[in-house]
């Protein structure tokens, strides 16, 4: 008999307080306890909704009724027929518009809590003792390389070496993991799930270059001369943008990347490593997606006395993850919505002292649906801060493409692939991020799968 | 892991060190005028310097570090065999030498380190090279056989003069353009200068009146080196510019040296701690 709660079992969570200076994992993940009762939530409906709203079909009623079972090898075995990365995606995935979005049970309530019991299946199979080997699938002697270690180049890298490739990633950081190493914060995903993956990857056999970055330390047509058949780029979308307004170079203006990365990848929060950070007392980060509520709460754990978000439109329109609003609340994370920044100040000895707001109101809804900020005239402020980072988005960068010929560009400074990643240039395939600008860790996934087919095909057709 | 082959002080004061190390996807396409990053161990900074010779058949990079902070003077007590956990590059565009005829390039301390790649290749070009280096005293001077072998004309200079000329490299290029004006010969067609922002900044002012394009090679705080964090920012002709990928050489007539001087100091603080905090600790090493 279903388990018919109109809400979610509750997930277990560090106290806000404790958190917001500690850089340990906020959510704390279902007991087994939870998560059967949570199973028992789902319909197992004979045409899962739930499913279309994957972008990768996880076979999400299958899964949940072997939790139920409490046969959560099972379980792992059906996610990962279809997922590779199910401890990532379980953490950060924005459920709330994807799978969720779609289950029968939010027409009343609310949706079945998939993202939650994807993350228990794979921590608990990642936690398990005595773990079968991970076999190294037999070399057809084909090589492909592949750019970038990110979750496009990795979901692809994985595929390609089960198909038997002789896979090679090459990664311009000394870490791998793209954005979920450098970007999202150890309190969001713990960097030992990310490592624990790509070992993963590497017992299978694929072998990964860090500290090369491609179009420097080697071209796109150097691989096809080492004797490459096919190269796959997932570089990602790691150009920041900048607001274009007076200030922006003053001392105490940091990208979000600038932020995160040194904070992330290079652990400045830690005491141990090297990386120097400025102690902030009063933050304004600008923009409200991912990135910013990432920055936010960075810069809150870094002892800042207040942190602010800047954000031209209202609390309907905030792009971020639900959860990770929520989280940044309940840290005391300061919401100053429909307020545009125009200028940054700063003072004699050129350090930030304060960014200048204009209030907005909502206007006419625009060609998607979102409602388009319009400027009160006069109503401009100052907030008072030393530090502004800017978080309003990043794009492709442009190192392949200055060094590679034959690709086409998107006019945003992504490279032209099609569904399955091909691009104008033969045996030169492409996904991720490096295609559709920032987007989302299971559509870059799901592009590094898509790649991996093609290549196969590609390899396969030339014989 | 990368291993240091070669591990040599260049001056008697021991405040430069040259260092190769083996890094064959570095050496393939290394140019003068790019620069690498490096991490020492796993909780290291990623430390920028340029690259001052490769090897292409060996697989070797070289460089010439200054002990400037908390990294670097770590750097000086690795041992030749030893290994540094990362290096990436070439980084950076390389300097431009294309259908020059007749440069000048100046150095000022470490400068001088990152000058002499470019000097050297382009002496080997047929390029003609005037070579100013300056240093604050002869205790410090480096590369004093390697400038010479590498240009037309040295002129070296210490702000005390212990050794070569007595004064600043402004004044000696100054004489040098002006020399040429004299008698007649043909003008610098470029000046590269490399060394502290200040002595860029003044070299910048000697040039701008007679119009000979200066290019200076910048080295704000870098992150990833990338383009990825643009940390490294500069203002140049107005716009701003990640000084990278865009650079590190920019025109030394269009730089904002006001911004560049002020960002430079922004970390001080920290760093001034950092490097005090491990003298004193462990006296240099990190691990004991
Ligand atoms: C702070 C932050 C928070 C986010 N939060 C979420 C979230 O909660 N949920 C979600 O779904 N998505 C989130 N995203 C977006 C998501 O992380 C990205 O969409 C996803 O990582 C894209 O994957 P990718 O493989 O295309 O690129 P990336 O993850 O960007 O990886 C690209 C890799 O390629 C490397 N590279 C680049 N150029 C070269 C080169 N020339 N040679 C060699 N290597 C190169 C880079 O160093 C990097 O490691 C977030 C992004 C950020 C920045
Ligand atoms: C493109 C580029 C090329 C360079 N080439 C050389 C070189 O060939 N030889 C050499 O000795 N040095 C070079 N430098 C400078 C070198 O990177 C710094 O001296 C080094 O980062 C100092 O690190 P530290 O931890 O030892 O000192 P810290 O304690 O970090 O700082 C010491 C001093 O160095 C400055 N500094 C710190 N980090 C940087 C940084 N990333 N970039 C510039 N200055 C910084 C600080 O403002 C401070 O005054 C180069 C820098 C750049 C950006
Ligand atoms: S991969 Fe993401 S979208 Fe798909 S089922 Fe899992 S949490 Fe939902
Ligand atoms: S739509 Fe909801 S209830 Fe139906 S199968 Fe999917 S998760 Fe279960
Ligand atoms: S060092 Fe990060 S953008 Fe230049």
């Amino acid at each position: 008999m279903a388990n018919m709660k109109m809400e979610k079992n509750p997930m277990p969570e560090q106290d806000p307080i404790v958190r917001a200076s500690n850089f340990d994992e906020v959510a704390l993940g279902y007991s087994a306890e939870a998560a059967i009762d949570e199973a028992k939530r789902c319909l197992n409906c004979r045409d899962p909704r739930c499913r279309t709203g994957c972008p990768v079909s996880v076979r999400i009623p299958e899964f949940i009724a072997k939790v139920a079972e409490g046969d959560f090898d099972a379980a792992y075995d059906i996610i990962t027929s279809t997922n590779s990365l199910p401890a990532v995606c379980g953490r950060v995935c924005p459920q709330e518009k994807q799978c969720e979005s779609k289950c029968v049970r939010s027409i009343k309530g609310e949706s079945v809590g998939i993202g939650r019991l994807e993350r228990f299946v794979a921590d608990y199979h990642m936690n398990k003792k005595g773990k079968a080997k991970i076999e190294e699938p037999e070399s057809n002697g084909h090589r492909v390389a592949i750019v970038g270690s990110g979750p496009a180049g990795l979901t692809c890298a994985g595929d390609l070496r089960k198909l038997g490739y002789d896979v090679t990633v090459f990664e311009a950081f000394h870490k791998s993991g793209g954005v979920l190493v450098y970007g999202i914060p150890q309190f969001r995903l713990p960097k030992e799930i990310v490592a624990a993956e790509i070992d993963n990857l590497k017992a299978m056999g694929v072998k990964i270059v860090n500290n090369a970055i491609v179009g420097k330390s080697e071209t796109v047509d150097e691989l096809f001369e080492d004797g490459f058949e096919a190269v796959f780029i997932g570089s990602g979308a790691g150009l920041p943008q900048f607001l274009h307004i007076p200030g922006e170079n003053l001392l105490g203006v940091y990208s979000a990347n600038e932020l995160l990365t040194r904070v992330n990848l290079m652990k400045a929060y830690r005491d141990d490593y090297d990386t120097p950070i400025k102690h902030f007392g009063r933050v304004a980060v600008v923009g409200a997606g991912n990135v910013a509520m990432d920055a936010a709460r960075v810069a809150k754990r870094l002892g800042a006395e207040h942190v602010y978000i800047c954000y031209r439109r209202g609390r309907d329109e905030l792009p971020a993850r639900k959860e990770e609003v929520e989280h940044a609340e309940a840290e005391g994370i300061e919401f100053n919505l429909l307020n545009n920044p125009v200028a940054i100040h700063g003072g004699e000895d050129g350090h930030v002292t304060g960014i200048e707001l204009v209030r907005q109101e909502l206007g006419e809804p625009d060609e998607k649906g979102r409602r388009k900020p319009v400027a009160v005239e006069g109503s401009n402020w100052i907030l008072d801060v030393d530090t502004v980072v800017i978080a309003i988005g990043t794009s492709p960068n442009p190192l392949i493409r200055n060094t590679t010929e034959g690709l086409t560009f998107t006019k945003k400074g992504g490279i032209e692939a099609d569904e399955g990643g091909v691009t104008a240039r033969e045996g030169v395939f492409a996904g991720g991020d490096a295609v559709t600008g920032s987007a989302t860790v299971i559509l870059a996934m799901g592009a590094g799968k898509a790649g991996a087919k093609s290549i196969d095909k590609y390899i396969k057709s030339k014989g | 892991m990368y291993k240091v082959v070669t591990k040599r002080f260049l001056n008697d004061a021991k405040t430069i060190c040259l260092f190769e190390i083996e890094a064959p996807l570095i050496a393939r396409h290394a140019q003068a005028g790019q620069f690498v990053i490096f991490r020492l161990d796993e909780q290291g900074e990623r430390v920028p310097v340029s690259v001052a010779g490769y090897d292409r058949e060996k697989g070797t990079v070289t460089v010439m570090v200054q002990a400037a902070g908390r990294t670097t003077k770590m750097l000086h007590t690795v041992a030749e065999g030893d290994y540094i956990t990362d290096i990436v590059g070439p980084l950076g565009k390389a300097t431009e030498m294309d259908g020059l005829k007749k440069v000048c390039v100046v150095g000022g301390g470490v400068g001088c380190a990152i000058a002499y790649p470019i000097a050297k290749e382009m002496h080997e070009r047929g390029i003609e090279v005037t070579f100013i280096g300056g240093f604050r005293s002869a205790d410090i001077v480096i590369l004093k056989e390697e400038l010479k072998a590498a240009s037309d004309k040295l002129i070296m200079c210490t702000d005390d003069g212990t050794y070569g000329e007595k004064g600043f490299t402004t004044v000696f290029l100054k004489q040098e353009i002006d020399a040429n004006i004299a008698e007649g010969r043909p003008q610098f067609d470029r000046v590269i200068a490399i060394g502290p922002d200040i002595m860029m900044k003044f070299l910048a002012d000697v040039t701008r009146p007679y119009g000979i394009k200066t290019i200076i090679s910048l080295d704000p705080i870098m992150v990833d080196g990338t383009g990825m964090c643009g940390g490294c920012r500069v203002i140049v002709g107005g716009e701003t510019k990640f000084a990278c990928v865009d650079g590190p050489d920019f025109d030394a007539h269009e730089v904002d040296f006001d911004s560049l001087l002020k960002r430079a100091a922004f970390y001080k603080d920290e760093q001034d701690a950092a490097a005090q905090h491990i003298c004193n600790m462990t006296g240099g090493k990190r691990n004991g």
